[in-house]
């Protein structure tokens, strides 16, 4: 059910394939290796290309141009975008907008994907398909009615500023929760179906209720999609960059990726800095990547595997 | 997260009597029908108010003028956003075209080359985990800084391409790859497949961890070389992730936005409907009505998309 696409095959036993055998392919082999680590340099190209520029100042680039060998080599670049930009403070937006968002976005599609798949209703089908649908639809086509419907409505002023959902952290989370959830549900009821009924049954007649049900037996079971859909949703709301753009018209309240708009240009004044900007932008996202990749790819290929 | 006890006496009767019909509601207590309505009514009702309403309204307001500025000026102006749209609206043919363009170079250059590095990797090949990091990495990045990376690249003046090719004379050879709109769009198409091989190599990897290996055995004891056994025995055995792999392809080409928008804004060459349906909210001046025409058209098209991919999905749903 899971695919650990990048960590198996390397694992899988050699003696899998009888009839290729290793000596026959070695010409074709090394090709293949020559092609592939060509093409994978290629692939790093633009991330190398923007690492090198935001390590050289710029004084030397304006002097030698870009495309030079370097005489220093620092992190000043880093050490000014992070001080001049308030870059810490964005990053906390995003803190402040991801780390709800996510919890809320699993804990209340694993509801939805409890009652599609343990209980017997009519309606299953009409909900998943509005939740699997509504996740597939391009944010823009609905982003003019929900641009009109946060300025209608009024949230206290402690939480809001303009006493509006738009421009508020609030209105970020709830629109990625809601969005998110469409492709949550639909790969929380595929991963819940394949649990056997009988542990639901067996807790029933034990006089169980649905709530010690669902988080009692169901929960715990779903450890593994669920830290699979975390990564790749924490990503995904890290990297979303649409929403805050049309939903915040504050600087301030700015979640990191999108800040990257307004600050390039104001504060990122030159290349070294934006590369820096930039980069430093995607360090959370690459931290993830390396540490939790399996997670991540898993979680991304947990709702195709069953489509 | 408290459970009363004098509810659980109750159902442990209730479920006593009714050893049968797994999973029916009627051997559930009225507590627990509301924990389930509540569990299942919250989700669904932000997804309905902050989703499909938003997605009706768009349809509703699309026959309307409206400056945004009082609920009471919205006033029915019947099809003639669609009208103005179609005949006298500059930026309309171009993006239509743009994403179009898009959805084909996607489809055709970046979706085959994620299966043959798939089918590559797939392959009991060392360093593949390497190889995969490689390619996978501008999946993970957001596409807000891949636009910024590849402006790096792409800057006319001192841009990595044209330093490296000289091609940043303004008096001589000048490739303005961010400002001239018959270059632009191929600038950004270059970044946008980057990104795009990388997601469909990591969905054909899934897809191919579950073709039987023995099937490709069998076509090579058949004396099928390579492409005979791809082509007959794998491509076909890949039909449940290749409708996941086009209905992605789409979206993403309807949605492509991030990149642009960081790029050049999404003018002068790179124009793109989910560019215009943003210009026209948080534009100088707001047309509502026009905006959620430009969105309708977008939900057609990606309906086209999504109606099918749900049909397929949902299909072995109905039998079981």
């Amino acid at each position: 059910m899971t695919a650990t696409a990048l960590a198996s095959d390397t694992a899988r036993p050699s003696g899998a394939h009888p009839v290729a055998g290793k000596r026959r392919v070695r010409p074709a082999r090394v090709v293949l290796h020559v092609f592939l680590a060509c093409t994978a340099l290629a692939w790093l190209v633009p991330m190398l290309w923007a690492i090198y520029t935001s390590l050289r100042p710029y004084s030397e680039t304006q002097s030698k141009g870009y495309l030079s060998l370097p005489s220093t080599l620092n992190f000043q670049n880093y050490i000014d975008a992070w001080n001049q930009s308030g870059m810490p403070h964005y990053f906390w937006n995003t803190v402040m907008i991801a780390v709800p968002a996510v919890l809320l976005t699993l804990l209340l599609s694993s509801f939805v994907a409890f009652t599609v798949t343990q209980y017997n209703l009519k309606i299953n089908l009409l909900l998943l398909m509005v939740f699997t649908a509504g996740n597939l639809l391009p944010q823009q086509v609905i982003i003019t009615p929900l641009y009109r419907l946060y300025l209608l409505i009024s949230l206290p002023s402690q939480v809001s500023d303009s006493g509006k959902m738009y421009d508020t952290i609030i209105g970020l989370v709830v629109i990625h929760v809601a969005f998110q959830s469409g492709f949550c549900t639909f790969v929380l009821s595929n991963y819940m179906k394949t649990i056997p009924t009988g542990l639901r049954e067996a807790a029933v007649v034990d006089g169980a209720t649905v709530w010690q049900i669902y988080s009692r037996i169901i929960l715990p079971l779903l450890k593994p999609a669920v830290a699979a859909l975390a990564t790749l949703l924490s990503i995904w709301i890290y990297n979303d960059f649409f929403w805050a753009i049309v939903l915040i018209s504050s600087g301030d309240k700015m979640p990191i990726t999108s800040s990257l708009a307004n600050l390039s240009g104001t504060f990122f004044t030159n290349d070294n800095l934006v590369a820096a900007g930039a980069l430093l932008t995607a360090v959370p996202t690459l931290l993830v990547y390396f540490l939790l990749q399996r997670q991540f790819v898993s979680g991304l290929t947990l709702g195709a595997e069953k489509g | 997260m408290t459970v009363g006890t004098s509810a659980d006496a109750v159902e442990t009767g209730r479920a006593a009597d009714l050893p049968r019909a797994p999973g029916r509601l009627r051997r559930l207590t009225g507590r627990d029908k509301t924990v389930l309505t509540l569990m299942t009514g919250v989700p669904t009702a932000l997804m309905v108010v902050f989703v499909w309403i938003p997605a009706l309204a768009s349809i509703l307001l699309s026959f309307t003028s409206w400056d945004g500025i009082g609920l009471d000026s919205i006033k029915w102006i019947g099809l003639r956003n669609y009208q103005q749209i179609f005949t006298i609206y500059p930026s309309f043919w171009p993006a239509v075209e743009h994403n179009v363009l898009w959805l084909v170079v996607l489809a055709l250059l970046p979706t085959p080359f994620g299966l043959f590095l798939a089918y590559q990797l797939d392959k009991k090949i060392r360093f593949s985990r390497f190889y995969q990091s490689a390619f996978f990495l501008p999946v993970v990045v957001s596409s807000a800084v891949i636009g910024f990376v590849w402006e790096l690249i792409y800057n006319p003046d001192h841009g990595l391409i044209n330093s490296l090719f000289h091609t940043n004379n303004p008096n001589g050879t000048y490739l303005d790859w961010v400002g001239n709109p018959k270059l632009n769009i191929w600038a950004v198409l270059v970044a946008a497949s980057w990104r795009h091989a990388g997601y469909m190599m990591i969905l054909y990897l899934a897809g191919l961890k579950s073709v039987d290996p023995s099937l490709k055995d069998a076509a090579a004891v058949d004396g099928a070389n390579e492409w005979q056994a791809f082509r007959h025995v794998v491509f076909p055995a890949l039909r449940p992730i290749n409708v996941v792999v086009a209905v992605v392809t789409v979206i993403e080409a309807l949605r492509a936005f991030d990149i642009v928008y960081v790029f050049n804004k999404g003018e002068h060459g790179t124009e793109l409907l989910s560019i215009l349906i943003t210009q026209n909210i948080i534009g100088e001046a707001s047309r509502i009505g026009y905006g959620s025409a430009l969105a309708v058209i977008l939900l057609v098209v990606s309906l086209a998309a999504i109606i099918p991919y749900l049909i397929v999905t949902f299909r072995k749903e109905r039998r079981t």
